[in-house]
């Protein structure tokens, strides 16, 4: 993937959210590099501010747009590596650094602290393993539904905050006549 | 151990940096030691090898140092996350 067509796919989507990209261009260059560098690495672009793990299950959290964008965008005017500015901080000409939002047991757990996992991938071991932690969650005010470990903290299609999701508990029922 | 060495003039103290070589933070925090002439010492966590990086992540853990990137470490004990460059000019003396 070239470099314009992952700063194209970053514009786009700064421009449907209302966002801006970091307005230092050196800066934004090095995330922009940072973010296919990762595509190649990994198979997805992943962060450029985190450490992956390479387990594409363990790193979902922190593929860009990462879920912790909208609310840190909301929160600092930018989100954690700075990609993603709003109209203030685009006006400012400078992002600053944001805190860590993503759970440190979410951290741990792709690092392979939480246990004995090796840090080495195992793709079979990881599917299994984490396959099984999704469950189905609608949001309450538009419908959307999705299937992850949790409700998203915006909804993506409403913009409905996380608590407006809830578990959606399906039944297998089998007739016999 | 990927460890770089940045030649600096000033070498009171023991600079380790924890970085990430996609990382546009981690970038400034190198720019900002190196444009102030500290020596210093990094690795990049994501281009080492996966055993490097697993020793990386047990001495974070041992320090419990968060797991964020930059991570320094001057002079063994004091711990900086992220790119602070007031906390640096301080914990320097810069």
């Amino acid at each position: 993937m070239s470099l314009d067509k992952v700063r194209q796919r970053a514009e786009q989507d700064a421009k449907s959210r209302g966002y801006h990209l970091n307005p230092d261009p050196g800066f934004l260059n090095d995330l922009l590099e940072g973010l296919k560098t990762n595509e190649e690495r990994y198979g997805y672009p992943a962060c450029p501010c985190r450490m992956s793990s390479g387990f594409f299950d363990l790193d979902r959290d922190i593929i860009c747009p990462c879920d912790y964008r909208d609310p840190d965008v909301e929160e600092h005017g930018a989100c954690y590596c700075s990609l993603y500015v709003d109209e203030a901080t685009h006006g400012s000409g400078e992002a600053k650094p944001v805190p860590e939002r993503r759970p440190p047991e979410k951290q741990a757990k792709a690092l392979g602290l939480d246990e004995d996992r090796e840090v080495e991938p195992k793709v079979v071991r990881a599917v299994q393993a984490f396959e099984t932690e999704r469950k189905l969650f609608y949001c309450k005010q538009c419908g959307y539904v999705t299937f992850r470990e949790e409700p998203p903290y915006v909804c993506p299609i409403c913009r409905a905050k996380q608590e407006l999701f809830a578990e959606l508990k399906t039944s297998l029922k089998l007739w016999t006549t | 151990m990927v460890v770089v060495k940045v030649e600096g003039e000033k070498r009171d103290h023991n600079v380790f940096l924890y970085s990430l070589s996609t990382c546009g933070w981690c970038k400034k925090t190198k720019e900002f030691l190196k444009e102030k002439g500290v020596e210093y010492e990094y690795m990049d966590v994501d281009t080492c090898t996966s055993e490097e990086r697993r020793a990386a992540i047990a001495d974070l853990k041992a320090r419990s140092a968060p797991m964020g990137f930059p991570l320094a470490i001057i002079d063994d004990e004091t711990i900086i996350s992220g790119f602070k460059p007031d906390r640096y000019t301080e914990a320097l003396g810069l």
